[in-house]
């Protein structure tokens, strides 16, 4: 007689079960469904935009081939300021934002003041609009009649986004402090190490390790944020495409910037999920 | 002479008294094991012991040494005196020699080369020693227990204090843990368990502690406490354990 046990396990490894069939066919099922609504949307897109009276017109000034050709290599090295003014306030914005961070991390009364400031701090800086922080020190500073080259404006504008950021990246920190359970920080101490050594080799390296995504996010939107201090000088690639739009009266440079920005903002978004799935899997 | 003495030792949690006058006495080399219902004070109490956590009332003497005393350095007493938890809490971003490194290189002020023999050592003694430079979420719980056993005893102390260490571990794990207490005890190290192991407090124990409601209502060898308790409250808690 067979042994049922083992017939069981045989037809598991060979033929598909019953319910691995049925998945099978939900999922062919529900791609189907999905593939065809997409190709509706983007059929009625197509068909039904060109239809509106001004589309012609629309087409000329956003979406023309030739200035997309011609200023596209210039919008391009105009990015490249925006890249340096990000690769040099990023590293300056991590380090100010970890230290506001410990600021409001410590413990000790007669460091007090430091606490009151780090809270403060960020209060002030995140309540306040990116770009109106960029005028009051982009145009407020050099007024005092530096001497050059203290008077630029790509100093002073890269001062605002370090100022804002830090606040940002400070409160994620400290919330990433926080998300270290205290059993951590009572082993420390039971080995006998000290308060700062607790921080420095036990809670910061987790700490920041968990919020690295959420920190990948706040980088992502400072590339797109330099693009404000535009408003006070420097002729990034927003300001750029603004000089070729009013040389060539069409819109089509500020499509080429916004693709440009694009092409680095996704990945970059994508890889910031990507970080932040792995890790939720992980904790998991 | 006694090495650790405790007198009158009260703790409260908000309204809540968890230790309510605990009076005890370890001598040089003694193994006191505490048993008693959960919530009945002896995690807290070893808590206290190793200054986690500040006393209200009473003393604690570390070889005559007033320590409770408010404002003595706690930092001090926690190199002499090592504890570990029952949730092992390794530290899960460093590998298992660098957990056992940190705090005698930082504290101690010991260089990495100088150590390097001593750890690798200890590891080899409790049979860890291809397991060094393994994180701590590659380690079964009973080999993250042991490291942390190690990370304990790297600093040399003079008394170690154990939260119920078996009672996250699997059944089949428990045995290699208590494995370690074993080899400790032979080696004459001073300690003081709180433990749900009862056939171990009975093997080894010089001391049996039995805590209910803060207090230490029976204090007796483990002969006596197990097979002739005097306390009703003793017996009733060991009849439901049988």
């Amino acid at each position: 007689m067979p042994n049922p046990d083992q017939g069981g396990a045989a037809a598991l490894s060979a033929a598909p079960t019953r319910r691995e069939i049925h998945e099978a066919r939900l999922r062919r099922r529900s791609g189907a469904i999905a593939a065809g609504s997409t190709l509706l949307v983007i059929g009625a897109i197509v068909l039904f935009v060109p239809m509106a009276p001004g589309w012609e017109a629309v087409r000329r000034s956003f979406f023309n081939a030739e200035v997309f050709r011609k200023t596209f290599p210039g919008l391009l090295e105009a990015f490249l300021v925006d890249v340096a003014i990000f690769l040099w306030c990023a590293p300056a914005i991590a380090l100010l934002g970890l230290v506001i961070a410990l600021c409001r991390d410590v413990r000790a009364p007669a460091l007090f003041p430091l606490r009151l400031f780090g809270a403060l701090y960020t209060d002030v800086f995140r309540g306040l609009p990116v770009v109106l922080v960029v005028y009051l020190i982009g145009f407020g500073v050099p007024g005092l009649g530096l001497p050059r080259p203290w008077n630029s404006p790509y100093i002073w504008g890269s001062l605002a986004l370090i100022l804002v950021y830090a606040a940002y990246v400070a409160e994620v920190i400290r919330s990433g402090i926080d998300s270290i359970h205290v059993s951590q920080r009572s082993a420390a101490a039971s080995l006998g190490l000290s308060e700062a050594d607790t921080m420095r080799y036990v809670v910061l390296p987790q700490a920041i390790r968990n919020v690295a995504p959420a920190n990948m996010n706040l980088f992502i939107a400072l590339q797109k944020d330099v693009a404000l201090l535009s408003f006070i000088g420097p002729v990034e690639i927003f300001r750029q495409a603004g000089v070729y739009k009013s040389l060539l009266a069409n819109f089509t440079p500020y499509v080429g910037a916004a693709l440009i920005f694009l092409a680095i903002t996704i990945p970059a978004t994508r890889y910031a999920d990507y970080l932040l799935h792995r890790q939720r899997r992980r904790q998991s | 002479m006694a090495k650790l003495v405790l007198q009158g030792v009260r703790k409260r949690f908000g309204q809540n008294l968890v230790l309510d006058g605990i009076d005890l006495t370890v001598s040089q080399g003694e193994m006191v094991c505490l048993i008693g219902a959960s919530g009945s004070g002896k995690s807290t109490l070893l808590r206290c012991i190793n200054l986690l956590e500040p006393i209200d009332d009473g003393t604690i003497h570390l070889d005559g040494v007033d320590i409770s005393e408010p404002g003595y350095d706690p930092q001090a007493v926690r190199t002499r005196i090592g504890i570990v938890f029952q949730s092992f809490n390794l530290f899960p971003h460093m590998t298992a020699a660098q957990n056992v490194m940190l705090a005698p290189r930082r504290v101690l002020g010991r260089r990495p080369e100088e150590m390097a023999g001593p750890v690798e050592a200890l590891f080899d003694r409790f049979g860890l020693k291809h397991r060094m430079g393994h994180y701590p979420d590659q380690l079964s719980g009973g080999q993250q227990q042991r490291v942390a056993i190690i990370r304990a005893l790297a600093m040399s102390p003079e008394i170690m204090l154990f939260d119920e260490i078996t009672s996250a571990l699997d059944p089949e794990l428990v045995g290699e843990v208590l494995d370690v207490l074993r080899q400790l005890r032979a080696e004459g190290m001073t300690m003081v368990l709180a433990t749900h192991e009862m056939g171990f407090a009975r093997e080894l124990a010089d001391t049996v502690c039995f805590l209910d409601g803060g207090r230490i209502l029976e204090r007796a060898p483990p002969g006596t406490l197990f097979t002739q308790p005097r306390e009703e409250r003793t017996r009733a808690f060991l009849s439901r354990l049988l």
